[in-house]
């Protein structure tokens, strides 16, 4: 089976899985122990890929959400993750995908405290070609820093957040209907890109 | 006849400012640190000498001490008021000699700075010559000393001003230092150029120094003194000489485990999954493993060899699909130039397959660095 379908297994009692999908195995690896850390009352499951197609001979669960990493600073991870998606069933992009772009901002840390710095020159994939990737499939995009380690943890505690939305867990709430409510009035300014 | 005055201490000639300047600045570019090191491994000035200076004052007034202490020899000598006999001549011109001998000469403050430049190798950038044998020429027996005289000697007959001084190294190394003149000018002291020649290799490690042009007489004389033929400039540099000498020497390759040499790889991927909580699955595992093989087979388990860049000239006529186009008529090849730069660049292509930034196996034209012994590549057409 080479596409992932959402609904094609049935899922675990109170399990959500999630696969993070990426070329830079350490930041995936990092993010996934930070959601790990998170108190939930569901049994979380990271799942790590390189890209997609996943090796079929794996008995794995139903995956409720997929998050789609891409490192501004390199364009082969942008590469990597648009091919992927070729991978990913149409009915998956019902709020149960999701963009992380990375590599945004460079933190200074001084004596007082620190500021944030844009680091636009060191980035060869311009904010714009992710956003319309993101619309493109009309999905959500997140920014986060994933080096640092604070940005890290509030990033995590969205995606478990999420995560249970996708799977189910959050009762009278589903992915479509959190997927709405992501799609902010800034979306209609990208129908200009 | 000037009469020398006489006393208990004879202060010698003076020696000469630009030689004492010369001092003066060597010695304060050694750091505070390393001051007791250096100037023990110089050994001009003995224990009782430096005993008697305190290194723990500001550093112009230690520097100042230390200068006083070169310049000055202590030779007491008896009192003499008597007039100038032939006797007294002769006695006085022996004296001199003497002080002469025991005052710091440009020799010994030459090799204090080739003592501060060894352990300071870092802060040059060093160029790599190799040097061939013409074809039927024995292999004689080395002789270190018609070596140093015989190079000096090529040296001095092109350029009367110049100031050469040796230090001899371990593996039968000698460190060379040279300080250019002209015909007219004494040798500039403050820009010298640098040798570390390997007496049993063909190579020879030079310093990049300002003045360019007296390159080809330093290969020729280098050439000529150790009898060989032809010398070469590779296309290889970096600040770090050791890693140069790895690299040329084929010394950076040896591991030092030989008999579970396999194993490191598994507890390497072993770690990853103690470490690892249960709920994180990597699902790419089998081409992580690869990704590590690859590399592993590639760079090995050895520390590389330190270089700061790798550059790449390429020089390529344009090939189009269309005919005509403005560029397609243009005879002139485009060039291009891509320039690698990190603190250490081998290590940094090594992690850059694991750490899911580039694809394995690397491009032949990263991973032959140093196989090939070259930094700076050129491409051409074929």
């Amino acid at each position: 089976m080479s596409v992932l379908r959402p609904l094609d297994k049935l899922p675990g009692l109170n399990t959500a899985t999630i696969l993070l999908v990426g070329t830079e195995d350490a930041l995936l690896q990092q993010l996934a122990e930070a959601m790990l850390k998170e108190d939930c009352t569901s049994e979380l499951k990271v799942h790590l890929a390189k890209s997609l197609p996943l090796p079929s001979n794996v008995n794995r669960p139903r995956i409720d959400l997929i998050v789609f990493v891409v490192n501004l600073h390199s364009k082969h991870s942008l590469r990597n993750v648009e091919e992927s998606l070729h991978h990913v069933d149409a009915t998956f992009f019902l709020g149960k995908v999701s963009f992380l772009a990375t590599g945004v901002m460079k933190v200074e840390i001084t004596g007082r405290g620190f500021f944030a710095a844009g680091q636009e020159s060191h980035c060869s994939i311009h904010r714009n070609t992710v956003m319309k990737l993101a619309h493109t499939y009309r999905s959500p995009l997140l920014f986060c820093d994933l080096e640092i380690e604070d940005f890290r943890a509030a990033m995590a505690q969205r995606l478990v957040r999420m995560l249970q939305i996708c799977a189910g867990h959050v009762p009278s709430v589903s992915a479509l209907n959190l997927l709405s409510l992501l799609q902010s009035s800034e979306n209609p300014s990208l129908e200009d890109l | 006849m000037r009469r020398e005055p006489a006393g208990d201490v004879v202060r010698a000639k003076e020696m000469d400012e630009t030689v004492s300047e010369f001092f003066r600045r060597t010695i304060l570019k050694i750091p505070l640190t390393e001051m007791m090191t250096i100037l023990k491994t110089w050994n001009f000035l003995s224990e009782n000498q430096l005993q008697t200076v305190n290194f723990r004052q500001r550093k112009e007034s230690l520097v100042q001490d230390l200068v006083l202490l070169c310049e000055v020899t202590v030779f007491k000598m008896i009192n003499l008021e008597h007039d100038a006999t032939l006797w007294f001549f002769s006695f006085l011109s022996l004296v001199r000699k003497r002080c002469k001998e025991n005052r710091a000469s440009l020799n010994d403050a030459a090799l204090l700075d080739i003592i501060y430049t060894q352990f300071h190798r870092h802060q040059k950038v060093w160029d790599v010559f190799q040097m061939s044998k013409g074809p039927g020429e024995d292999t004689d027996l080395f002789d270190m000393e018609q070596f140093k005289s015989s190079f000096k000697k090529i040296l001095k007959r092109a350029l009367k001003n110049v100031t050469v001084s040796f230090r001899d190294a371990e593996e039968n190394a000698v460190w060379i230092r040279i300080a250019w003149g002209t015909q007219y000018r004494k040798p500039n002291q403050y820009k010298p150029a640098y040798v570390v020649y390997y007496s049993q290799t063909p190579y020879a490690f030079t310093s990049s120094s300002q003045l360019k042009s007296n390159l080809p007489l330093l290969g020729q004389a280098l050439t000529v003194a150790s009898k060989h033929h032809q010398i070469v400039k590779m296309d290889l540099r970096s600040r770090y000489l050791d890693s140069l000498k790895a690299i040329v020497f084929k010394q950076y390759n040896q591991t030092f485990e030989t008999h579970n040499s396999t194993t490191p790889l598994q507890e390497r991927s072993l770690g990853l999954d103690i470490n690892m909580d249960s709920r994180i699955i990597h699902e790419n595992k089998t081409e992580k493993e690869r990704v590590q093989r690859v590399t592993q087979e590639i760079f090995g388990d050895y520390p590389q060899p330190r270089l700061e860049f790798a550059q790449y000239k390429l020089e390529t006529k344009f090939k189009s699909d269309l005919n005509g186009g403005i560029l397609a008529e243009r005879e002139e090849p485009l060039r291009c130039l891509v320039k690698f730069s990190s603190p250490h660049l081998l290590e940094a292509l090594k992690s850059l397959a694991p750490a899911g930034i580039a694809d394995a196996p690397l491009s032949p034209l990263l991973t032959c660095i140093p196989n090939k012994g070259m930094n700076y590549f050129k491409i051409r057409d074929k």
